[in-house]
């Protein structure tokens, strides 16, 4: 037995070595036609000196068979929700169709170049503004780009957004509103796009209620130099901010605009939308409400959406329809917007996932987007619900489309919300979110999304119930936990003391 | 239970300061080394540097928090603990020893007087984790 | 809703089991004057059937896609394996999310790793990130690192930089304090580090340059090196086809001090520009500055080895406004393309691919500079793009050639540069035949004659 064996396995599986620890001088996994024009000697055509001469030792030498196994064996050690429940707060971990798999890899769409001129790709410019129209029907606001790639892209493409009109509105004023404020609750990547975009943040208070605390907002308002307020609605601890009216109104009234967070959106599509209750500019993930891949972490997807008054303002170049020819519309690329903000990525944003997305929403029609976002809520009630007897709730309030509970009561036990998510995996299960929001101490963060049939939620309440038993009786057990998986938990510690981030012979 | 040595001098941040002379030599409690968990990196300022009183001038970072330190005392950096770039985990085992983190001249000597007693820290400690 | 497991009986059975009465009780949360209280005006449900056949019919629209192409500029369309597909098709890893939980997550963390580490082999850099959202906004995020590292606020960019990339990193740096300053590119051999070397001075925190640079022509990386070290300056170097770095000299080799570049070329098809895959790598000496996700090696207490996501309090989610970026994702899908298309290709393909680009762009640019009213504006080396200057209109040219010979032959350079109109980018990779570089040419010749 090689090395790499530390105990008998009934497969080679467990110990897939790397690729690099693979590679076997002179074996192939390509074949190319060969060149068919006169060569020229590579000399001639570019000075030696700006030629590579490591003749790219250690790069892998294997086979296609070697490849397939390679990440076929690997891929047998992920957790993914064609599995099963995987219930990531704030995550949205919803079914991804093989339909959408299937409409982005349309070759037609596939193949399209971003640099093809409009004349040659009006189905593609088709598809980004259908879908544009449709996300400004489902968050009342009607400016939309698609550009940013992500979550945290979208929110930053908002934050400046909100800047460019403060600058426009202001003039040399708005050097003085450069404050923004954002809740002890929220996602890390708000504050982050905020300074990103040359704010400077305060943090706003959560009520013992886990809302926004109004009196902290007018108090913080009251100094004058606020350019805007991030809030996620519904928040992070799953509660709809029922104040989102007089929110939007505080933060108006004192000059600045409000940000949504639509991280969470995927308890209102079709409900209730942000553009009515005094918004000015939201993102939204199509990784998350609309369903794209999350890949393994990415690609996402993060367009904003405005209001009209803040639309001059996004990102160049905007799809504008321009008349119709042969029975369709047509469409041009404008890039004269002299207020953009400018330009947040090259062409046109995560193209593939825009495909998807509008899947998704042609899929489900109006009334089956609706129906997704009360199978959705009504899960997570119904989690929240068989939880309550064994494990704290911090918040009364009924949840949305996730719910937050604690370890407070296992941790007498010295039994943790880490030891907790483990022992999950344990009983099939992916765990929830945790440690997060950050203002629940021992917070599990549970969304389980609308993908979730009753059947296998109450096998999910059960297995947690028993962990809560386990956490009394046998502590020992969960803190191990764990116990099935091919490695245990690993040295995180020793891991960030002396980072290897790479192979090297 | 935390240990909280007798002759040492603490600050609500959760520093401790020993002096000798003229000099303070500054690092975190056992209690803070606790609550932080397995410290992975510790970043420094360099000799040199002078920072006043409750200034910030550095952090400790665990795998999963930042926690940023500030200086008890105003002074100046006449040395740092170079070993802590390589043994982190001395922060962890041994907080008021080998876990020191800088040695500085200090500016106003007096400022010692108003930081905490052992006893004092003992129990503002108690009282926050209450 | 297919999709939606629960009846509507069962959804009713569990709304009575947790004591409410209809599906709008679960929304009572919500000030009744902020429901809608309509249907979203959204197109009703459509089966599978009609649903494929409409966006056939909207993908027939996009004519350039069944055409033979030289277009480059950014995107770059080479012979993708069977397998990448195959294996980015697994629900392991599509369906699957961040590596948060490692235990049951090793999958998509050992293949990070061994993209992090064939990043590092193909720039010659010591460490490589997760990866960034594409090239364009790793770049501004390689600026911004320059400013964090040097704590100086002047960043020289050669404008030979693709003109999209140089416009987002205009918006990112908008508000943190940088100066952006363009260097001029030369004329006549469309090279631009000379411009750079005498700019760089000793408030410079970097210079950036892209090699092959929008133009297609390789840069001299390593005297660029050397005189921004000199002046204690970084320096940046930025690919769009990172397919060069077969061929050409590492970034790493050179000197460069964070090197980014666009993956796609790596296995990922155009798809009208995303979602693609931002490369990211830098110096050991930097690890604590660079944006992203990083995947490093651990230990369970059995001493197996396994990987985990590591130095994550240079993100977000921990140091929030003081994090090294605001980035959460990476790209993560598309860096097992990546991956899988690195490996599959391996040490010989990829100098192969690359060796076969520079030969049939030479060929290309040597029959087209024959032609009648054509010529090469740049004298600069060249990898597997060029810019062609025409007898005419480049934009009227390439729509005549389009339209008449069903030929994508290149882009326009009028919309970035309004005093070049007859000039014109083209690219030639592996999958360009030479019966399609001759039709080409011939093509050329002829529209250019009517």
């Amino acid at each position: 037995m090689s090395d790499g064996i530390t105990k008998v396995t009934s497969h080679i599986s467990p110990n897939e070595q790397l690729i690099f620890e693979r590679s076997q001088q002179g074996r192939i996994g390509y074949r190319l036609p060969a060149l068919d024009v006169e060569e020229s000697p590579v000399n001639d055509l570019l000075p030696p000196h700006f030629q590579r001469d490591d003749d790219l030792e250690g790069m892998p030498e294997v086979s296609e068979v070697d490849v397939i196994r390679h990440f076929v064996r690997m891929s047998t050690w992920n957790y993914s929700i064609d599995l099963g429940m995987y219930p990531l707060g704030s995550c949205t971990m919803k079914y991804n169709s093989r339909l959408n798999e299937r409409v982005a890899r349309i070759p037609d769409f596939a193949n399209v170049h971003p640099m093809t001129e409009e004349q040659d790709s009006q189905g593609a410019l088709q598809v980004i503004y259908e879908l544009e129209q449709h996300l400004a029907e489902i968050t009342g606001l009607p400016g939309v780009s698609l550009q940013p790639a992500a979550g945290a892209h979208g929110e930053m493409t908002g934050i400046m957004i909100i800047r460019a009109f403060l600058d426009a509105r202001d003039g040399e004023a708005a050097s003085g509103r450069r404050t923004m404020l954002i809740p002890d609750s929220a996602h890390g990547t708000n504050p982050a796009s905020a300074h990103l975009s040359g704010f400077s943040v305060k943090t706003i208070r959560s009520t013992s209620e886990g809302l926004t605390d109004l009196e902290h907002l007018r108090e913080l308002c009251a100094h004058g130099e606020v350019a805007g307020l991030m809030l996620t609605n519904p928040n992070t601890l799953g509660l709809f901010e029922r104040n989102i009216k007089q929110i939007c109104d505080i933060v108006h009234e004192a000059g600045g605009l409000v940000y949504m967070d639509g991280a969470n959106m995927n308890a209102l599509v079709g409900i209730a939308r942000p553009g009515d209750m005094g918004v000015d500019v939201i993102h939204l993930n199509l990784h998350k409400t609309f369903s794209t891949p999350h890949g393994g972490g990415g690609p996402g997807s993060g367009p904003c959406c405005c209001t009209k008054e803040l639309e001059p303002f996004l990102p160049v170049p905007r799809i504008v329809k321009t008349d119709w020819s042969a029975g369709e519309p047509t469409f041009r690329l404008d890039y004269d917007r002299p207020k953009s903000i400018g330009r947040v990525k090259a062409f046109f944003g995560n193209y593939g996932m825009m495909l998807r997305a509008l899947s998704y929403i042609l899929t489900h029609g109006n009334d089956g987007l609706r129906e997704a976002t009360e199978a959705a809520v009504l899960n997570a009630r119904y989690i929240a619900d068989g939880l309550t007897s064994d494990y704290d709730k911090p918040f009364n309030s009924p949840p949305m489309h996730e719910v937050v509970f604690t370890d407070k009561r296992q941790s007498r036990k010295g039994v943790h919300t880490l030891d907790i998510a483990k022992r999950l995996i344990d009983y099939g299960f992916h765990p929830m979110t945790i440690y997060f929001p950050l203002i629940v101490q021992g917070a599990m963060l549970i969304e389980p999304t609308e993908s979730v049939g009753r059947q296998e939620l109450d096998q999910f309440i059960a297995a947690m119930r028993s962990i809560a038993n386990e956490a009394l009786e046998d502590p020992e057990l969960v803190l191990n936990a764990p116990h099935s998986t091919r490695v245990g938990r690993l040295d995180e510690a020793a891991a960030a003391r002396k980072p290897v981030l790479r192979w090297q012979k | 239970m935390a240990n909280v040595p007798e002759d040492l001098h603490y600050s609500k941040d959760h520093e401790w300061v020993r002096v000798e002379g003229n000099e303070a030599i500054i690092g975190i409690t056992d209690y803070a080394q606790n609550s932080l968990g397995d410290v992975v990196y510790v970043e420094l300022p360099k000799a040199g540097d002078e920072f006043s009183a409750s200034e910030s001038f550095g952090s400790v970072e665990s795998v999963k928090a930042v926690s940023e330190i500030f200086t008890p005392v105003s002074g100046v950096v006449t040395s740092i603990n170079e070993s802590l770039a390589d043994e982190p985990e001395s922060v962890n085992s041994d907080p008021y020893g080998a876990g020191w983190m800088v040695r500085m001249r200090m500016s106003s000597p007096g400022e010692v007087d108003s930081l905490l007693t052992a006893a004092e820290y003992e129990d503002f400690t108690k009282a926050e984790s209450e | 809703m297919r999709y939606i497991p629960n009846s509507p009986e069962e959804r009713k059975e569990m709304l009575e089991a947790i004591g409410l009465k209809s599906a709008e009780d679960l929304f009572d949360s919500i000030p009744q004057d902020l429901l809608l209280k309509r249907a979203l005006n959204t197109p009703a449900a459509l089966s599978e059937i009609e649903l494929l056949s409409r966006f056939e019919r909207m993908g027939r629209r996009n004519a350039a896609a069944r055409r033979p192409s030289f277009l480059g500029g950014g995107a770059y369309a080479h012979y993708i394996p069977t397998i990448v597909d195959h294996i980015l098709s697994r629900s392991e890893f599509f369906t699957a999310y961040t590596p948060y939980q490692p235990e049951i997550s090793q999958g998509t963390l050992q293949t990070i790793f061994e993209f992090q580490t064939l990043v590092c082999q193909l720039t010659g850099m010591d460490l490589a990130n997760a990866s960034m959202y594409d090239g364009s906004t790793g770049l501004a995020e390689a600026v911004l690192m320059a400013e964090r590292v040097t704590r100086r606020s002047k960043v020289i960019a050669s404008s030979a930089v693709h003109p999209q990339y140089l416009e987002v990193v205009k918006t990112y740096v908008q508000h943190a304090g940088i100066d952006l300053e363009l260097a001029a590119f030369d004329n006549d051999t469309g090279q631009s580090a000379a411009g750079l070397a005498n700019a760089v001075d000793d408030q410079t925190a970097a210079i950036v340059v892209q090699s092959p640079n929008f133009f297609g022509c390789v840069e001299d990386v390593a005297a660029l090196a050397e005189a921004a070290h000199a002046k204690g300056a970084l320096l940046v170097v930025c690919l769009t086809e990172a397919m060069s770095l077969g061929l050409l000299k590492s970034p790493g080799a050179c000197g460069a001090d964070i090197v980014v570049a666009e993956g796609q070329s790596f296995g990922v098809p155009l798809s009208f520009g995303g979602p693609y895959v931002g490369l990211f790598a830098t110096r050991d000496k930097y690890a604590r500055q660079i944006p992203g996700r990083l995947v490093g090696e651990a230990y369970d207490k059995h001493g197996r080895r396994g990987f985990v996501l590591t130095l994550a309090t240079r993100e977000q989610h921990i140091r929030r406004e003081k994090a090294t970026s605001n980035i959460c994702t990476n790209e993560g899908l598309i860096a097992l393309a990546a991956t899988v298309y690195l490996e599959t290709m391996g040490r010989r393909g990829i100098q192969e691919v690359a060796h076969q680009c520079l030969q049939k762009a030479a060929y290309a640019a040597r029959r087209i500079a024959s032609i009648k009213g054509f010529s090469l504006p740049f004298s600069g080396p060249r990898f597997n793009e060029f810019v062609v200057r025409g007898p005419l209109d480049a934009g009227e040219l390439l729509a005549r050639l389009g339209k008449d010979k069903s030929i994508e032959g290149g882009i326009p350079l009028w919309r970035y540069f309004s005093d070049r109109p007859n000039d014109f980018l083209v690219c030639v990779t592996e999958i360009n035949s030479r019966a399609e570089i001759d039709a080409l040419v011939e093509g050329l010749s002829e529209v250019s004659n009517r």
